[in-house]
């Protein structure tokens, strides 16, 4: 169990990164915490032939607070934003959904850009993107573009990113006055989310989002509702989102879930 | 920018435990098989290579480090923390192991490196941590023999004492 | 509640006139495993020019194999051969199976593939990555076979046969009859009966299989160091399939061991696999076995499907047992399999006094890893079925469970008592080990918890489990599978050589060897207890080796770590060694001091006079006499410079001509109660108390003893709650990543509270009796029976997973909103993913067809294709590029068009494989003219992936396959829309529309 062999460039500037990834395209893939890429070299299910290494760029690794929003950069390790002051008051979801991310181990060394890189459907980072809709930094040699949330996530680990971008950083917003609540089942702590739910309250009433069930995090906007009118949307809704079975749960018990836990997070924000 | 190339050897500079050690290393050597089979400190152990069991835990710069979710590339210049380097001296266990072996907090073994970088780590910033921290620091590693409990207590008591010894360091 | 316990363990007593043993001393093999200095196999330097084994395995369960090509493999630099079951088998004999059947064993695949990670290659290079870059290079085709992996299926008319000498599947089939069960349950006015499905799971050591291993050409003989645990009957195994006798196989453990709870007895295919590797490339080869191969392909426990009814009187008391067990050890009978099944065969009547019993044994083989020893070994399975039918007649006949269990236990004055079944029960007083577990683990209190939470709505229940844990192999029970007339025949198999080894130097310090083979429990501590405590010195004073080398040491088949044997059979054995010199030393002694040796006592570092203390001389110099004058020797003495000895119970004979089998010599006591709360949202199962007593006999080191305890009760609570090695029907494993065989952590796993009682075994030269496993066969059914009371179900499968506590126990689902999207349809068993749709487009029939049946189309619609070549018309082969986000993997796709109807209907039919596994799929695309010149389209799609993918990657599969499908239908749509030969066709946007489809998503 050892990875294939490639090509190892240590970067110091963006700009080798960039200049990097327009050479090479989808033949490399930029390492950063490599907490999931690492594990799928090791069972050589990524072949790519050049690793660009990301994290002693010194601009990539900033977390900064404008009026608005909160841009933490590629080479912010979860457990920095998890050390970052602000993070309760700034990201209130963000600070409830991180320490679900993996362990303390991993966490040392895994970036907020990496796992939404990564694009695991059952994953906290994305799921916090999509409920805050935030949107993802990308930039090549060519150009810089702002992908909302909602349009970055493609499917099972694929996102809207071209092969010659690095995610450069992402923006979340600042949502004050809002209500936040997360809740996520999986096997054992720390494991792959069965299913996550992540609430917030809006002007004009709430929004659930939801991980572990869809091919990508899912979020849905409702007007403030109640009693069987709030049933029959978390019902559609968890039907919407094509749940599956697979060994961990089936595809009802993911339904089930998403109701009750939907309802009861959306209790939680509009009390 | 620095690049090497796949299937050479490439020097690597680290410090191991405060001492300046060097190896070589293809791109693709892991941090777990560099420190084992290059710089010859076996007790670092690989337990799982994807991440899980924790066995293969070191501290790297300060951060708490999977040594087989990293390449040894990653690390050249970096500061290594190893189960090696936790002893006061050959002859003489530290506090945190000595509570494991009052507790009987291994059995095989294996896996209690990585679980004593992790507590090594966490108790220096942490010196006073309930139960619940710890559980949730070593959930991210896996041990076959104990049941864990008595790891636990160890930990605790560890942290107790090494609290109580830095008081008297202060108060003196 | 543990910051409690804190203290207690720190007063420790290190010292004073206390016999050693029984006290808790810190052990002598920390330090150094604490400070990184183990020595595990893989921390140990080999020989300069030793080359590095990986092992190509099988991505189907069953397949042929059609051809093998090495050959760009072995172009590889680095790499030094690759061998192939041809190659090996030409070198070594089949493994020995364990019944009489025309049946071959290798630890290769031989011409056909019978499990998901068989080897099917060895490649052997100078390092491991460039082994597993050679590995990739070689191509296997394989002709697939249906695949059985259930045991009763496997059995059933019809099924898939793995080996032609086992007719049907069946490797075994017998019946047994002890009292008169007919009768029994004629007369009985109530019969109770449980069908059970007991998992696959295993205790999965952190530390994996290593091998190093060379041969010695002039010689014929091989040195083997193996972390390699026992039992050492397996030598025989090894060296006869290595075509050497016994004497030429030196067999060596490390001295440490990852863990083991019987899985590394597993290794033993290996051993022959990697020598044979050395043979044939006359180097020395070493493998370590990585997590995904352990997980996959190692060893497991069996799973089993047991039918089991009782004969009950009105009060509870049980009169009868009729067992009905169907074994599944996997695709091969491994020796020493079938011992799970037999293991226990003396104990099918539990703790309890039953007369009569009925036994139908089956075997079979299916498309799973063969099974082998795991910690527990058969008890786990035949305690679930007991005890699950324990409480379904306590709610059956109205009683309390507890009140049953009690019923039907063995009278306390009744030990030594004979089973129905042959066991010899030695001791015990399980009435007043349940008294006091009810006392002090406060059942009271608990079932006032469970009233409580009861009373909040609050889903809570409590179950109980007393178990009686054997300890002690006899050697000979596992020939209970041959009939009278055969064991006859096979000549008598009992007993179980345990052997010591005691050493004095020149300078009269102790050393202690011994064939235990611990895999972390701490041999080496107690040992120096025992022998400190009879020559009077500290445990620091003894050295103790637990290495073994069969070249060298003394050791017998019953060798190794195994059935809990140490503490009731090992370290006795020690302590009869040490016994023995010391008889001598008190001679020698007697004689300089001029007493008799009956006054002679070893305390403090010296030999001295029982009635005048201070008529002594140092242990060591009486010691160190052999060595240096021997002259001075009584006549009568003999030397004390080594002494082995070798014991063997009498009690273990075996198997009688009425097939009763003592199976094993000493018999612990368990009993379990436990509290569990299951959340009414997750269904998740909380552990809220566990209270496990035990009476293991004489305690050697408390410490130790709990440790077994705890963790048997961690490894308990995953087979109850997470762990299952899963496979799909067709034989896909989907477990093959600690992500998906889940162990439990610091976070699931509670303290379980453990009480002790010690009624000594009269069997054994220190009273004790084993402790190791007992909890593995006692917790899974006590949190089964604890969620069974919970959730008030009749059936209850292991593992706990909470969706299918869901399943058991919610209602109807709400259904799907009219006019909204349905539920995906459930996969079937199979899991092959289904699909269907249609839609309207516009252009002919005929020009859609021109494009689907033109292979340049074909070319460019094939996800990542490279390069294809044309077999007949309709027939085509292609290397292809798949991936998903960065899993990319190349494969060799095979595509063939189908039942022809041009230009209404085609079935594209392909397959691809590669090093992440196989895929095929087989579309129908149907045209048909809508009336408005557009085209009508109807297709449907059925596909399936296997192999690495699907054991590594299962959560993420489906969605995977979707994208590939999606993938290849994007690819046709943009060709369409690129080359459509009228203007403004549309089928981009169909198709496009199509691939979300497949994508399944909305």
């Amino acid at each position: 169990m050892k990875p294939p062999a490639f090509d190892y460039l240590r970067a110091e500037t963006v700009g080798d990164v960039l200049d990097g990834l327009a050479q090479h395209g989808g033949d490399a893939r930029v390492l950063a915490g490599g907490q999931s890429l690492m594990a799928m070299l090791n069972m050589r299910l990524a072949k790519p032939k050049l690793l660009i290494d990301i994290m002693r760029i010194r601009e990539l690794r900033k977390i900064e607070r404008t009026a608005d929003a909160v841009v933490i950069g590629a080479g912010v390790r979860q457990a920095d934003l998890l050390a970052w002051p602000d993070l309760a008051e700034a990201l209130p979801l963000v600070a409830l959904a991180l320490p679900c991310v993996g362990h303390m181990q991993t966490r040392s060394r895994g970036t907020i850009c990496g796992s939404l890189a990564h694009a695991d459907p059952s994953a906290e980072m994305p799921l916090a993107l999509v409920a805050l809709g935030g949107e993802v930094l990308l930039r090549s040699a060519r150009r810089r573009r702002r992908v909302a949330a909602k349009d970055f996530f493609a499917g099972m680990m694929l996102t809207a990113r071209s092969d010659d971008e690095l995610i450069e950083g992402i923006s979340l917003p600042v949502i004050n006055g809002s209500n936040f609540a997360f809740r996520e089942v999986a096997r054992r702590h720390g494991d792959f989310a069965i299913v996550a739910c992540a609430a917030t309250k809006t002007p004009s009433g709430v929004r659930l989002a939801v991980g572990g069930v869809a091919d990508v995090p899912t979020a849905r906007d409702w007007p403030r509702l109640e009693g069987s009118a709030l049933d029959d949307a978390l019902n559609a809704f968890a039907y919407e989102l094509g749940a599956r079975d697979d060994v961990h749960a089936t595809a009802r018990y993911r339904r089930d879930l998403v109701r009750m836990i939907g309802r009861d997070l959306i209790g939680e924000v509009l009390r | 920018m620095t690049r090497l190339k796949s299937d050479v050897r490439h020097p690597i500079h680290v410090s191991l435990n405060g001492e300046p050690v060097a190896g070589e290393a293809e791109p693709r050597t892991l941090l777990s098989d560099f420190l084992r089979h290059q710089l010859g400190a076996t007790g670092t152990h690989v337990g799982c290579e994807h991440g899980v069991c924790g066995a293969c835990t070191v501290v790297v710069d300060g951060m708490l480090t999977r040594s087989c979710l990293t390449l040894a590339a990653q690390v050249d210049g970096c500061e290594i923390k190893t189960v090696e380097g936790l002893a006061p001296a050959a002859d003489r266990l530290g506090v945190l192991q000595q509570a494991f072996r009052r507790h009987h907090a291994l059995q095989c073994g294996f896996c209690t490196a990585g679980i004593l970088m992790s507590l090594d780590h966490y108790l220096a910033r942490n010196p006073a941590p309930i139960e619940a921290e710890i559980r949730d620091l070593l959930s991210g590693h896996l041990c076959r023999c104990t049941g864990y409990t008595p790891i636990i207590q160890a930990a605790l008591e560890a942290a107790a004492q090494l609290a109580s010894s830095k008081k008297e360091t202060s108060d003196a | 509640m543990v910051q409690a316990a804190v203290q207690s363990a720190n007063s420790v007593d290190q010292s004073g006139d206390k016999p050693w043993v029984g006290r808790s001393i810190e052990r002598v093999e920390d330090a150094a495993l604490l400070s990184g200095r183990g020595r595990f196999i893989d921390d140990l330097g080999v020989q300069p020019g030793t080359l590095h084994a990986t092992i190509l395995r099988s991505p189907h369960a069953h397949a042929d194999i059609v051809s093998i090509d090495v050959e760009a493999a072995r172009r590889l630099p680095g790499v030094a051969a690759v061998l192939t079951g041809e190659q090996i088998k030409a070198v070594t004999t089949s493994l020995v199976v364990g019944v009489k059947a025309p049946v071959e064993c290798w630890p290769i695949a031989v011409e056909r593939v019978r499990y998901v990670g068989e080897p099917v290659a060895v490649i052997v290079a100078t390092d491991r990555a460039r082994a597993e870059d050679a590995a990739e290079l070689i191509n296997v085709a394989y002709r697939p076979r249906a695949a059985t992996v259930d045991p009763l299926g496997a059995i059933a008319p019809g099924a898939p046969v793995l080996h032609d000498g086992f007719p049907g599947n069946l490797a075994s089939d017998r019946a047994f009859r002890y009292g008169d069960p007919e009768k029994a349950f004629a007369d009985a006015p109530h019969r109770f009966s449980i069908d059970i499905r007991y998992p696959r799971n295993c205790c999965t050591p952190i530390e994996t299989y290593g091998v190093v291993a060379s041969h010695d050409a002039g010689e014929d003989a091989f040195e083997v160091l193996a972390n390699f645990q026992g039992p050492f009957s397996i030598h025989t195994v090894i060296a006869r399939a290595l075509k050497v006798p016994g004497n030429r196989l030196r067999l060596r453990t490390p001295p440490d061991s990852g863990g083991s709870f019987g899985v590394k007895q597993g290794v033993f295919p290996y051993i022959v696999l990697i020598a044979a590797a050395a043979r044939v490339t006359g180097r020395p080869v070493k493998w370590i076995e990585d997590r995904l191969e352990h997980l996959t392909a190692s060893v497991s426990a069996t799973n089993r499907a047991t039918t089991l009814a009782a004969a009950v009187a009105a009060d509870g008391k049980i009169l009868a047992l009729d067992w009905d067990q169907v074994e599944d050890c996997g695709a091969h009978l491994r020796a020493p399999e079938p011992a799970t099944l037999y293991r226990m065969h003396g104990n099918m009547t539990g703790a309890y006094d039953i007369g009569h019993v009925r036994i139908r044994n089956r075997v079979v083989v299916t498309n799973k890893t063969p099974t082998g020893l795991n910690r527990g070994f058969g008890g786990p399975q035949v305690y679930f079925a007991l005890e699950r039918l324990m409480q379904r007649i306590a709610i059956g006949l109205g009683l309390d469970p507890l009140d049953v269990i009690k019923r039907n236990l063995i009278e306390a004055g009744a030990f030594p008592y004979r089973t129905a079944t042959g066991a010899l029960l030695d001791s015990g007083n399980y009435q007043d080990a349940i008294a006091r577990a009810v006392e002090q683990g406060k059942l009271a209190e608990l079932k006032a918890r469970r009233d409580a939470a009861r009373a909040e709505g609050r889903l809570y229940g409590i179950g109980f489990t007393a178990v009686v844990e054997p300890s002690v192999s006899n050697m000979g029970y596992i020939t209970t599978v041959l009939t009278a007339a055969e064991r006859r025949k096979a000549g008598p198999k009992n007993g179980a050589q345990a052997t010591a080894t005691v050493g004095l130097d020149p300078v009269g310090s102790v050393t202690v060897h011994v064939a235990s083979v611990p895999q972390g429990q701490g041999h080496r501590t107690v040992l120096s207890q025992v022998v400190a405590d009879v020559f009077g010195l500290e445990p620091k004073d003894i050295r103790v080796n637990t290495e073994i080398d069969t070249a060298k040491d003394a050791w017998s088949i019953a060798s190794g770590n195994y059935a809990s044997r140490f503490a009731a059979a090992v370290a006795g054995t020690a302590k009869l060694a040490a016994e023995r010199i010391a008889g001598r030393l008190a001679r020698i002694a007697a004689s300089q001091l001029n007493v008799e040796a009956a006054d002679i006592v070893f305390a403090k570092g010296f030999v001295a006079s029982r009635h005048n203390p201070e008529n002594r001389i140092a242990f060591s110099r009486v010691a160190a006499l052999s060595h240096w004058s021997p002259g001075s020797l009584p006549d009568d003495g003999g030397q004390t410079i080594r002494e082995t000895v070798f014991w063997t119970p009498p009690e273990l004979t075996p198997p009688g001509e009425d097939d009763r089998i003592n199976s094993s010599l000493c018999h612990g006591f368990i009993f379990d109660f436990c509290g569990v709360e299951i959340d009414r949202t997750t269904l998740q199962t909380r552990i809220d108390r566990y209270v496990t007593m035990h009476d293991c006999g004489t305690i050697l080191h408390p410490g130790m003893v709990n440790g077994q305890i705890r963790g048997g009760f961690a490894q308990a609570l995953g087979a109850a709650l997470y762990e299952e090695y899963a496979y799909a029907e067709d034989g896909s494993f989907l477990t093959g990543t600690l992500a998906d065989y889940l162990l439990p952590t610091t976070t699931e796993v509670p303290e379980p509270e453990i009480f002790h009682m010690e009624t000594p075994s009269p069997f054994t030269p220190l009273g004790a009796k084993g402790v190791g496993e007992g909890n593995c066969m006692s917790t899974p059914v006590c949190l089964a029976n604890a969620v069974a009371d919970a959730l008030r179900v009749a059936d209850i499968t292991l593992p706990l997973v909470p969706a299918r506590l869901a399943e058991l126990v919610r209602g109807a689902e709400p259904p799907p909103p009219a006019g909204g999207v349905a539920a995906v349809p459930a996969r079937e068993a199979d899991r092959r993913l289904r699909g269907e749709g249609q839609a309207s487009v516009r252009g002919t029939p005929e020009q859609v067809w021109a494009m689907l049946l033109d292979p340049a189309t074909l070319q460019s619609i094939i996800p990542g294709c490279q390069r294809v070549d044309k077999i007949t018309e309709t027939h085509f082969r292609a290397d292809v590029t798949l991936g998903i986000g960065p899993v990319t993997g190349r494969y060799r796709a095979d595509v063939e068009l189908f039942d022809l109807d041009p230009p209404r209907a085609v079935t594209l039919r392909g397959s691809a494989t590669g090093a992440l596994g196989f895929g095929s799929a087989e579309g129908r695309i149907m045209l048909a003219p809508d009336g408005s010149g557009g085209t009508k389209l109807t297709y449907s799609y059925d596909a399936a992936i296997g192999g690495k993918i699907a054991s590594i990657g299962g959560r993420l599969l489906d969605g995977a396959t979707r994208v590939i499908i999606g993938q290849f239908f994007a690819a046709l749509a943009r060709k369409a829309g690129g080359g459509g030969a009228s203007g403004g066709f549309s089928l981009f946007a169909l198709l496009a529309k199509f691939a979300d489809r497949f994508g399944g998503r909305r």
